[in-house]
């Protein structure tokens, strides 16, 4: 690598100033606002603060609700991820064929991702709600009591389709563009070679996708853990029973709603170390599989 | 025993038809090129023998199996492309054996072929590589073991070359002759450089707009090209035309200039004739009998050194014309009027609107 040095020393500070400028403003100055908001416990009406060091803490792991939030979150995150790159991958491979009709196909799978997450998930639960939901009365002629306002896992069901539809027109566009920029020279190869469609798929396509798969996944878990705020908020709100209340929504929901500021800190806190911790795992482990 | 043989094979891309109906049988061992200006569907046709496109109509049958409708793998072919179509996420190693664990070969077996073809083209020490580490035609040859290790009864070759600087080019083509000659595969190759055709080629079909314009071998399509296309097509520079009037025994030239044909040409009437620039000889005195004279007014020359290349303009007229002649000749001079001496043998006469061979 050439290195080109600069004459003006003050020129490339000036010039990343913007980009640091905005970090500073919106991660790590509100970060570090949560970090110490996380030691405080204040009054209902904002008059009294004392700071507590780590009692925020403590009492959020004492706390079953916050276990059970953790795992909805782990399975809810789980099948999004999953559901929205597996389906996603199955369709761009669809497209990528020669079919007639591709273009609006594609235009059509892309749709979904201009939809705010609160309209989609509205659109779910209209579609799904069980006395006036399309679906829902297929669902019941098919003899299945659906009723996600009682039924937990009716209700997180729900809000996965939701949050996956949304996603899949994403993941759609960057492996249909990853699939693009594999040579059709490679595939015609590997058919010559004596591969079948799923083997070529396996052992050439799927490892040249790698890094764009790879990509999805780690965007996929920051927008299952944030992301999906709006979706949740929208079809559930974290019901019923808090069957579909995520950490992140537990957060809005202890903090701006039940007014615990200080115990809603600790948990964006935790919640940001956890996003950190995953994407750092995901380099370490998947990226050594990924080809680039 | 490998032979292939197409039967009236045509390709259609919805309404265009592409392939206009193409007979050919090649021999067991032969070395087929099929060469063409772009566009002249003869990478099509080797596709449709590798089974990657579809034949609408006719038969094409590998060792005496028809396999028109069968899969690439069905067919016991290997290919090289033009961009070598290497797996990049593979080793050398792993791309050449690829081919062979699909086919359920055991271990011992596939490291015994790979190793043998990397040692035949001097790979071996880079087996652990991955494609994106090797230079252009460190690429082809691995393209070229993946297509060997498999044993096929034929091999097909997509412009292999293209990619390759020319000093490259001339260095591999050899070596794709020696290996097909040692191995004794049948070959079918596709390219549109005719050098790259003629040094190859046992036979050549070279292709036009879908059909075979002429099948021979290299010299035959040299010294009796069957049409215009083929005459202008092989050989470099191309050939020399120009128009003529025939009638009887003689010959008039746009110049004005008249000769008389030792032997009897049918033709009557407006043809196109042929003469290739290196049988375009300076004329000296003691120039045989019976050699025609062309005077030609030099515009440029191109000295490359062992010859030079002389064009020019045919006096009294507007053809062009290009000669090459000994680079140790007697100097020529842009500017000025030279004679050239042609043997009659080496004209060829052309119908002027069909641009079939007049004999």
């Amino acid at each position: 690598m050439r290195k080109v040095g600069f004459n003006n020393k003050l020129l490339p500070y000036i010039l990343i100033a913007p980009q640091l400028a905005v970090t500073i403003v919106f991660f790590y100055w509100p970060a570090s606002q949560a970090v110490w908001q996380s030691f405080l416990i204040q009054d209902a009406f904002g008059t009294a603060t004392e700071f507590v060091w780590l009692e925020n803490y403590e009492t959020l792991f004492k706390d079953p609700s916050y276990f059970n939030a953790l795992v909805v979150t782990v399975v809810f995150s789980t099948a999004v991820a999953a559901l929205s790159l597996g389906v996603a991958l199955l369709l761009a491979v669809q497209a990528d064929k020669h079919i007639h009709g591709a273009g609006p196909y594609k235009t059509l799978l892309m749709w979904p991702y201009a939809v705010a997450p609160a309209v989609a998930g509205v659109l779910w639960l209209f579609m799904f709600q069980p006395s006036l939901g399309v679906l829902a009365k297929q669902l019941r002629g098919m003899g299945v009591d659906w009723n996600p306002l009682l039924n937990g896992t009716h209700a997180m069901i729900l809000c996965i389709i939701a949050a996956t539809w949304k996603q899949i027109s994403y993941n759609f566009l960057f492996f249909l563009a990853g699939l693009q920029s594999i040579p059709k020279s490679l595939i015609e190869a590997a058919a010559i070679d004596g591969a079948g469609p799923t083997r070529r798929f396996w052992t050439v396509i799927f490892p040249l996708l790698s890094p764009t798969a790879f990509f999805l996944l780690v965007v996929n878990v920051v927008y299952v853990f944030f992301e999906t705020f709006g979706i949740i908020d929208a079809v559930t709100h974290g019901g019923p029973a808090k069957a579909t209340e995520t950490l992140v929504f537990k957060v809005f929901q202890d903090g701006r709603l039940g007014g615990d500021l200080g115990g809603s800190a600790a948990q964006s806190v935790i919640l940001m170390f956890m996003v950190i911790a995953l994407t750092a795992i995901q380099f370490k482990y998947i990226e050594r599989k990924v080809h680039y | 025993m490998a032979e292939v043989s197409l039967k009236q094979v045509k390709k259609s891309f919805g309404a265009a038809a592409v392939i206009h109906g193409i007979d050919l049988a090649i021999a067991d061992g032969e070395f087929l090129v099929l060469v063409g200006p772009s566009g002249c569907g003869k990478s099509t046709l080797l596709r449709m023998v590798a089974g990657l496109e579809e034949a609408t109509e006719g038969e094409i049958s590998i060792s005496g199996k028809v396999v028109t409708r069968l899969e690439p793998k069905d067919r016991d072919i290997a290919m090289v492309f033009q961009n070598y179509a290497l797996y990049p996420h593979m080793s050398v190693y792993d791309n050449m054996a690829y081919g062979l664990r699909i086919r359920g070969l055991n271990k011992e077996e596939i490291d015994q072929r790979v190793k043998k073809a990397a040692e035949s083209l001097q790979l071996a020490h880079l087996l652990d590589r991955k494609p994106r580490q090797l230079s252009g035609g460190q690429r082809q040859r691995v393209a070229m073991g993946r297509a060997i290790v498999r044993q096929p009864a034929v091999f097909l070759f997509d412009e292999p070359l293209s990619n390759l600087d020319a000093k490259l080019r001339v260095q591999m083509r050899i070596e794709i002759k020696r290996l097909q000659r040692s191995l004794g595969v049948t070959s079918i190759y596709v390219t549109h450089d005719q050098v790259e055709a003629m040094t190859l080629a046992d036979r050549l079909v070279v292709m036009n707009a879908g059909k075979a314009e002429q099948i021979g071998t290299p010299m035959e399509l040299y010294n009796h090209p069957a049409t215009l296309f083929v005459a202008g097509f092989i050989g470099s520079p191309s050939m020399n035309f120009f128009p003529a009037n025939a009638a009887g025994g003689t010959l008039e030239l746009p110049g004005g200039q008249r000769w008389t044909l030792s032997r009897q040409v049918a033709a009557q009437g407006d043809v196109t004739m042929g003469i290739r620039p290196e049988h375009l000889t300076l004329a000296g005195a003691n120039s045989p009998a019976g050699h025609a004279i062309l005077p030609l007014y030099v515009e440029l020359i191109e000295p490359l050194g062992a010859e030079t290349l002389v064009h020019g303009r045919l006096e009294g007229g507007k053809a062009e014309l290009t000669a090459r002649v000994d680079g140790e000749a007697a100097p020529v001079k842009a500017g000025s009027t030279m004679r050239f001496a042609v043997d009659p043998r080496h004209l060829h006469l052309f119908d002027r609107t069909s641009g079939a061979r007049l004999q």
